[in-house]
């Protein structure tokens, strides 16, 4: 459907996990994945006459973000209780902040698709507790409650309703991730929930100065169903104000299988978390000098970091902009190109081979089932003539199904070196020569291009463990 | 702002209360004492005056991100109404 006429209005709410080593109020450990409620406490359990106290690094972690972003420090922040009544928040409040949070204001500069740059503003970010997970399946009319999340830090970053398209606010949460990530804020882990995006949309005429009823859809977990999501609640407005009809404000749920978002709480003005100060909590004040010492320890940013490879590995800087697109991503090529001493190989693979089956897989790189040590390995065995990038490839594949473990091992085992002694590939060559009498004629008599199809066949006949360029030269002078 | 039947009826159901009918004027009537002397409080002029997040005149300690507690939820969850697999279960909540 077209959407001329409209101008698309969009804020995101990101809830990123810090990823620190215990809880934001307890001593339980916030590992991912751990035997249910293994790692909830007397705290995290909400119950009666337990006191939190509050972890040191969510403040530094959050303040990082907030120097990383231009924005002020608050030096006294206050936490708030936001009470409602869920099974997996078992204490019946969140612990927030809601009028002094520790970063306010703020902005990035994100480069749309294409090439343009624009900045979006950030409203605050502020820590909260994340809640439990409820499992509504296996349990017949009852739903198992597993507390290890709940009191697990976030920060919740909230921009202003600057972006005016999908691959605005796309860009602006990538951006987001890119940063949390670069600054060792979040592991950044989609697939575990890690960062999740709420996206507020309305639309309204071109010209309007109004903005529109919004709806906020919640709990988006990854780039694509974000940028789903988004053009579906675009298209559902402007269909609905079109009809003559009104855009409800309420809270949505996107819907991965069917690509729609739905309603999930209507009327959202009758929600009345009567937010008050938490009065188990005093506000908290920092020195300046903690500040400081933050700002001076910050780590490089991606900006700096795609610089560097530009200018260090000298790779091109559509390349460096790829390899420095998370830092999980930057760190893995660096071990890459120190193992295989090849820089510009060592980004080839990882943007060709790499990153096309991640994506194609849909695999995080944190869990790529090939490690930066298995590529460097293997690009260092390209780089010193040991094997063809045809075999590489093949050994790449056996690597992504955990058919092989070590590179050099593999190799050996299965015979895959590259010949470079000529006496060996000297008969493969005059055996083509004697069996492809109309080829070897074809090129005596100057039609060299046929020289590509016999040199294709020794390196069949070896199973691509042939030099190419060795055979090229060995069939030039027998022929020639 | 005037404390009527609606008013109690919607805090109650936010603080997930049941009243009985009975109560109901109880409730209006001493929710009605305490928003009368919110009103008289706030005729006390406090401009120039910072919002005031806790009465005691202390800041917060914060303790080093350590983690401390380990593995109890047996012992904890001998005291749910019932679990299954080491999760609580719950009467059946979806949205």
């Amino acid at each position: 459907m077209t959407r001329q006429g409209w101008e698309v209005v969009i804020g995101l709410e990101i809830h990123t996990q810090l990823n620190t080593a215990s809880k934001l109020f307890s001593g339980s450990s916030a590992q991912f994945g751990s035997a249910p409620n293994s790692q909830a406490s007397l705290v995290d359990l909400g119950f009666p006459g337990v006191l939190p106290v509050v972890n040191i690094a969510v403040f530094r972690k959050a303040i990082s973000f907030g120097l990383a972003i231009g924005a002020t420090i608050n030096r006294t922040s206050v936490f708030d209780r936001k009470n409602y009544f869920y099974p997996d928040l078992p204490k019946g409040y969140q612990i927030t902040q809601l009028d002094q949070p520790i970063v306010v204001g703020g902005e990035v500069t994100v480069t749309l698709s294409d090439d343009s740059t624009k900045t979006i503003r950030v409203t605050r970010a502020h820590l909260e507790e994340d809640a439990g997970k409820s499992l509504h399946e296996n349990y017949q009319g009852q739903s198992g409650i597993d507390l290890n999340r709940a009191g697990t830090p976030l920060i919740e970053i909230v921009s202003e309703p600057d972006m005016r398209s999908t691959d605005e606010a796309v860009a602006y949460a990538r951006k987001i991730h890119q940063l949390v990530t670069f600054l060792d804020v979040s592991d950044g882990d989609m697939s575990q929930g890690s960062f999740r995006c709420d996206a507020n949309v309305s639309v309204r005429p071109i010209g309007e100065t109004e903005l529109g009823t919004r709806t906020e859809t919640k709990n988006i977990n990854s780039f694509r169903f974000l940028e789903r999501a988004i053009d579906f609640e675009i298209d559902r407005q402007i269909e609905v104000l079109e009809n003559g009809g009104r855009v409800v404000q309420e809270t949505r749920l996107y819907d991965p299988d069917r690509d729609e978002t739905r309603t999930m709480r209507s009327k959202e003005t009758s929600m009345d978390y009567r937010y008050f100060p938490e009065p188990d909590l005093l506000p908290v004040v920092l020195e300046q000098a903690f500040i400081d010492d933050i700002a001076v320890s910050l780590p490089e940013l991606p900006e700096a970091r795609k610089t560097r490879f530009v200018t260090d590995y000298q790779l091109p800087e559509a390349d460096a902009q790829i390899l420095t697109g998370s830092r999980a991503l930057a760190d893995y090529f660096e071990a890459v190109a120190r193992i295989s001493g090849d820089a510009r190989l060592a980004s080839n693979w990882i943007r060709v081979e790499l990153l096309g089956r991640l994506n194609r897989d849909e695999i995080e790189l944190t869990h790529s089932p090939v490690t930066a040590e298995q590529l460097g390995q293997l690009t260092a065995r390209i780089q010193d003539g040991t094997i063809s990038g045809k075999i590489a490839k093949d050994i790449f594949d056996a690597l992504w199904l955990k058919r092989a473990d070590d590179v050099d091992h593999y190799i050996e085992e299965n015979g895959l070196r590259q010949m470079t002694d000529s006496s060996s590939i000297e008969p493969i060559v005059d055996q083509v020569i004697n069996d492809n009498p109309a080829q070897v004629e074809q090129y005596r008599a100057g039609k060299t291009r046929v020289l590509g199809f016999l040199v294709g066949q020794v390196m069949k006949a070896s199973g691509g463990k042939a030099n190419p360029r060795q055979v090229n030269e060995l069939f030039r002078s027998r022929l020639g | 702002m005037k404390v009527d039947e609606a008013v109690v009826n919607t805090v109650a159901n936010l603080a997930k209360l049941k009243l009985e009918a009975g109560d109901i004027d109880t409730t209006i009537e001493q929710m009605s004492r305490i928003l009368a002397l919110m009103e008289q409080m706030q005729a006390v002029d406090t401009s120039g005056v910072e919002p005031l997040a806790h009465p005691l005149d202390a800041v917060q300690r914060l303790r080093e991100d350590v983690v401390t507690e380990s593995d109890q939820h047996e012992k904890y969850q001998a005291v749910a109404p019932e679990t299954d697999s080491s999760l609580y279960l719950v009467p059946k909540v979806v949205e």
